[in-house]
This record gives structure tokens, sequence and C-alpha cells, in this order.
């Protein structure tokens, strides 16, 4: 008892602790619980894992305080190339110059990183690292957990943020949608000869896309890009097996050359590619954000922001209704959460589906009909605005905090 | 729990018992009262706007009451105490029946919220004045208008802010509100009586002869697309301010 808070974030990774901190920022107060070390998660080798963020959420990251800290370890995506296994047929997707940028490349550390230490000096967020939740409750009055030493957490409403497995969302009953693409993403840092000129690319073969994400250049100004290369589940043992060398081999072969000689840099990972979506992301006090409400396919590297999207909306609605009087877990309020958000989280993993499926399936009909549906997008100016503008996150309703200010 | 301890000029002991006999279910968002719980992010706002422009305060604040007191009249079990409460102030309930005062009790301390909450007229109670004066659909039920009003201005901070709402008393409300909401079970059957309602010229009047001046009164209506909201037509129901004249 005595710190009751408004929120109780359950999971504070990306997601769980943006909001923690958007939160924040509007005097909204809360308790974040985490199982992790965090001194483990920055640890200053690169883990190979790296997000897209698009340029609503860099406006939000800018509204919380947070741009100045990032900006000069983001490596801006300035063009989008996307071909189909490098035959002929391309579109680029580039901004006109008052357009801005198609988002930023972050290793995901220096984003944990600026997030951590942002939170660990706000006295609005009560951070519980390296602890277990062993019950959750919500009544009435409020909603509490209980840590693994006995601690009692106790707020107005529950988040939960902890990821596709999120363990509050099994336990509330929420129904999930859920579709196992049969494939597997490899995930990895790359080193390569030339420099990438701030393109992203994404190239398309029968098995799956291959992505090439631009990175800042390494200390010793070696030239970088994040790689996530989508791979048949059948498959993906055998890469996953190959040697650090022949795996080399492999992806440089799937480049094509378009950057010269490639080294890995850290370590390999890989996970299973699935589209899960819930028809209903908030219950009584509970509101769910972030992959535990929604997992969808990197592929469009649109993981990340879709969270961001539900933290600016989740904060604009709790701010909304706080100026009146109501409480967090005012169940009117989840209920504009829920309208708000339904529309965009579906929309997003349905085109990014639908963009998979497309380019999945293998043959030479299939492969010419993807050559030409490109070339149709390359000249057709709207059909290329709203990928663009969805690659931005820049469609739909926008709330105050993904706006540029 | 019977008003005859009360010595009782403005309740209507038939009305308060008919409340009373709600209260437990008061809050339920999907109870008897869903039509009060959808009303009151409306009337809310009214309220949060009225504040931030007669005390000058920053619209972005979420405690824009903070240092200030309360009272609302008619409380009920706690509806409109309770976000006052939130936004800082500090409240002060009053209830015509006992059960709606122990229900808005119960629930104040399930909400942690330091709310003070008085059964009984609000003349007889020995309350000072306070900063912000609400009574929001309450005068309809009121027998002596005039008195209650009287007690009102009474209660009422020489900076303070009053903020009002009720029914209007047009033909439109005598369909829609009476007839039609007890219809189709929106409101429970026996909550207005039409001949009761007053006009928002009456109330000014009434307001005016309590010493008071008083805003432009805005409209609470209801369409299918936007739901219940704020709007220039009056014939449903009207909230307005009201202020000392000196």
């Amino acid at each position: 008892m005595g710190d009751k808070r408004d929120l109780l974030i359950l999971g504070g990774g990306l997601v769980g602790m943006t909001l923690a901190l958007a939160a924040a920022k509007k005097g909204i107060t809360s308790h974040v619980v985490d199982r992790a070390d965090p001194a483990a998660l920055t640890a200053d080798n690169f883990d190979g894992r790296a997000s897209a963020i698009s340029t609503a959420s860099w406006n939000l990251f800018t509204n919380i305080g947070l741009a100045d800290a990032l900006e000069p370890h983001g490596c801006p995506i300035a063009s989008i190339a996307v071909t189909d296994a490098m035959r002929p047929g391309r579109i680029d997707f580039q901004p006109e110059e008052h357009e801005g940028s198609l988002g930023r490349m972050f290793a995901n550390q220096t984003l944990r990183l600026a997030l951590f230490e942002a939170a660990r000096d706000n006295t609005l967020i009560n951070w519980h690292a390296k602890a277990d939740v062993v019950e959750r409750v919500r009544g009435p009055h409020g909603v509490s957990a209980t840590l693994a030493d006995g601690t009692v957490l106790e707020a107005s409403l529950m988040v939960a943020a902890e990821g596709r497995q999120s363990p509050t969302r099994k336990e509330a009953g929420l129904q999930l949608a859920h579709w196992d693409y049969k494939h597997r993403a490899l995930i990895a840092g790359i080193i390569h000869e030339k420099p990438h000129d701030n393109v992203a690319w994404e190239i398309f073969y029968s098995d799956g896309p291959f992505a090439l994400l631009p990175m800042l250049d390494t200390k010793d100004g070696k030239h970088r890009s994040a790689l996530v290369w989508t791979v048949n589940e059948a498959h993906a043992k055998g890469y996953l097996a190959l040697s650090d060398a022949a795996f080399r081999a492999e992806v440089e072969k799937k480049m094509h050359g378009v950057f010269g000689h490639v080294e890995m840099n850290g370590p390999r990972s890989s996970y299973p590619l699935s589209f899960q979506h819930t028809a209903r992301i908030t219950a009584d006090r509970l509101a769910l954000v972030g992959d535990a409400a929604h997992g969808i396919h990197p592929i469009a590297g649109q993981g990340l922001n879709l969270g961001i999207r539900d933290v600016g909306t989740l904060v604009s609605v709790l701010v909304d209704g706080m100026k009146l009087g109501l409480e967090p877990g005012d169940a009117q309020m989840l209920k504009r959460y829920e309208e708000w958000r339904a529309l965009d989280g579906f929309s997003v993993a349905a085109a990014t589906d639908a963009l998979t499926w497309l380019f999945g399936i293998p043959g030479k009909l299939p492969s010419a009909i993807r050559r030409m549906g490109m070339a149709v997008v390359q000249r057709t100016s709207p059909l290329k605005t709203f990928f663009m503008n969805e690659a931005r996150g820049m469609s739909g309703d926008l709330p105050e905090l993904l706006r540029e200010q | 729990m019977s008003n005859a301890t009360v010595q009782s000029e403005t309740i209507r002991p038939e009305e308060a018992q008919h409340f009373g006999a709600l209260a437990a279910d008061w809050w339920n968002p999907q109870g008897s009262s869903a039509m009060l719980h959808k009303l009151n992010p409306v009337r809310l706002s009214f309220i949060r706007e009225s504040i931030d422009l007669h005390w000058g305060g920053d619209p972005e604040s979420i405690r824009p009451l903070l240092g200030k007191s309360a009272v609302d009249v008619g409380c009920g079990a706690g509806l409109l105490c309770e976000p006052l409460a939130r936004l800082g102030a500090t409240v002060t309930g009053v209830d015509a029946a006992a059960e709606n005062i122990a229900a808005a009790s119960a629930h104040a301390q399930g909400s942690q919220l330091p709310i003070i909450y008085r059964h009984g007229e609000l003349g007889q109670l020995g309350l000072g004045q306070f900063d912000l004066v609400t009574s929001m659909e309450v005068i309809e039920h009121v027998a002596d208008k005039r008195a209650f009003v009287g007690e009102l201005a009474a209660r009422l901070a020489p900076d303070g802010l009053m903020v009002l709402s009720t029914p209007n008393r047009t033909p439109a409300s005598r369909w829609l509100l009476v007839k039609a909401a007890e219809a189709i079970g929106a409101v429970p059957r026996g909550t207005h009586h039409w001949e009761d309602f007053i006009t928002p010229e009456e109330f000014v009047d009434l307001l005016a002869e309590a010493g008071l001046e008083t805003s432009a009164p805005k409209g609470i209506a209801f369409s299918p697309m936007k739901g219940l909201h704020l709007s220039d037509d009056l014939s449903l129901n009207y909230i307005f301010t009201a202020w000392r004249k000196d």
C-alpha cells in the first residue's frame, strides 16, 4: 500500500519502457516490472538485433525528450529499393526533400540504453528489474501484481507489454488468432565493403524476403547493415547449422554483389515467423500493447513501430480521460483505446501479411506478376505514396504524441 | 435508514428512497445508471473547460483543482465526486439518501480517495463555503427550487464557480427523457417527472434572485453517431455555470 500508481506495466522492454516514459512525460505514474537484468541487455557487444524507427515513432521519441540522445546513433533510411530476386524491375521508394526520411535504423541495444537511462532518473517511474510476477489481480478498485520476493505493486490500470508470449494476456483469456508462416527469420549484422548510401534493400526470393537495413558505420569506419533473411522453416535448420564461413558465403551470394565483399558482424539469431492478432486488446482494467497485442512479420520492419503507435494512442486516451478526472482503469477510456487501435493494427498486419504471401509463391509466372506489380506501383504515384506513408507510420488518425510538434 | 430524523425542506422522501434502492448498482457502467456513466465524460469536459476559464489554469494539467474545495450536491454514489477529487480538489458530497452515501463512502474507500460524504439537507449540515459547487441532474427532483438555489448560493465562496445541469421542460424532453427513455429502459421508471423540470430562463431567474450571474447554457444532446455530446441544442438537457455578481 501507499505507492498506488496509475499504471502497472508488466514487461519493461522497448515498448513497455517507451510507454512508461511517454506516460511520465504527461505526469502519469507507473510501476514497470521486468524479469531481465538491464546490465546484461545493454552489454557492449552487438547482438545483431536492429529496428527501423518510422517517422511517427521518431516523433514520439522527440516528444518525450529522447531524440537528442538517440540522434547520433541512428542511420537515416534515404530510400528503399525493392527488387524481385535481383531480376529486372525495381521500386525505389524515395521521398521528396520536404517529406523527410523513411525512418532510422537503430541497434536495439542503443534504444534500450537510451530508454533505461531516461527511466532510471525519472521519479514517476518505479522500475522493478530482475523481478518475477507470481500473481496478478484485477479488482473493482484497481490492479496489483505480487513479485517473487513478496512485494505487492498496486495501480489503477494493468498494461501487458511482455511480448508475444504475454502471460498476462493468456491469464485474461484474450483469444489470439495465429497464423504460422512455416518460415523463420535469420537475423545478423553484416559488414560490407561498399557504403550502403542509406539505402534499405528488400530482395524478394521465392523462399521469402532478404532485407538489408542500413546501419551507421562501426567506430573503426566499417560499413554496416542489419540483415533480416526469411527462409522456409524446412530449410532453416540447414542455414543455422552452416559454419560462419559458409553462412557468410551464402549471404554474399544472395546479395549479388550490391555491397561488395561481406563479413559477419556479431552472432546470428533466428526466430519463427507468425502473424498474431487479438480481436480484443483490452479487458477489465487491462490493456495490451506491442507484440502482446499483435505480433507481425518483420518484413516491413513495422513490429516495433506498431507497438509505439499503441503507446502513443494509449497515452493520448489516458491523458484525455485524466484531464477530466477519470481514473486510468476507467472502462470508457479502454473502450476508446480499443476502437482507435483496432483498425490500424489490423490493416498494417494484414498489408504485411499480403505482401509476404505475394512474394512467397515460387515459380516463373508469380515472379512475372510480381515484377509487373512493382512496375505498376513504381509508376502510380498515389500507391507509392501510400506505401511510403505506411512505412513511415504516417497514415491514419495519429495521436498527438506521434505527430510533429 | 429513514429520512425521519432529518428535518426536510427540499427533499422529497419518496425520491430519496427511489435512488437509495439503486445505490448498489450505481457504479456498474452497464447497470441501471449506464446513462449517467455515459453522461459523465460529457459533463466533466464542460466542468473542465469552465474551471480552466474561471481560474485561468493550465488546460494540460491533470490536477487543475489542487488546493481548491468542492461540494457536489445530490452526489448519488459519487460518480462526480471521485473525478473532482482526482483533479485535486478536497471534496464533500451531499445526498438526501443515506443508501447513496453508504455506497459512495464504500466506493471512495476502495478508490483510496479522501472524500467527505454527508447525508441530509444541504442547509442543515453546517457546511462552510466552497470554491466549486456542483449540482447535476438534481434540481428537477427538488420540491422547493427557490430555497434549494438559495442554499447552493450560500455555499459558494466569493471567487467560486458553480456548475449546474438539468433536463429542460420542452415537448422533446417529455417524449425522449421521460416516456421513451423509460420505455426502452435507458433510465429506471420513476426517475423523472416532467412537470418538475425547469427551463433555462426559470433557472437563471432563480439564480439572479440569489445574487448570481450565469453563463450562456450549453445543450447536452444525443445523436446516434456522436452519442451524448455538448451542443447548442438546449431542448433536452442543459449545463451552465454561475458565479457571484459582486
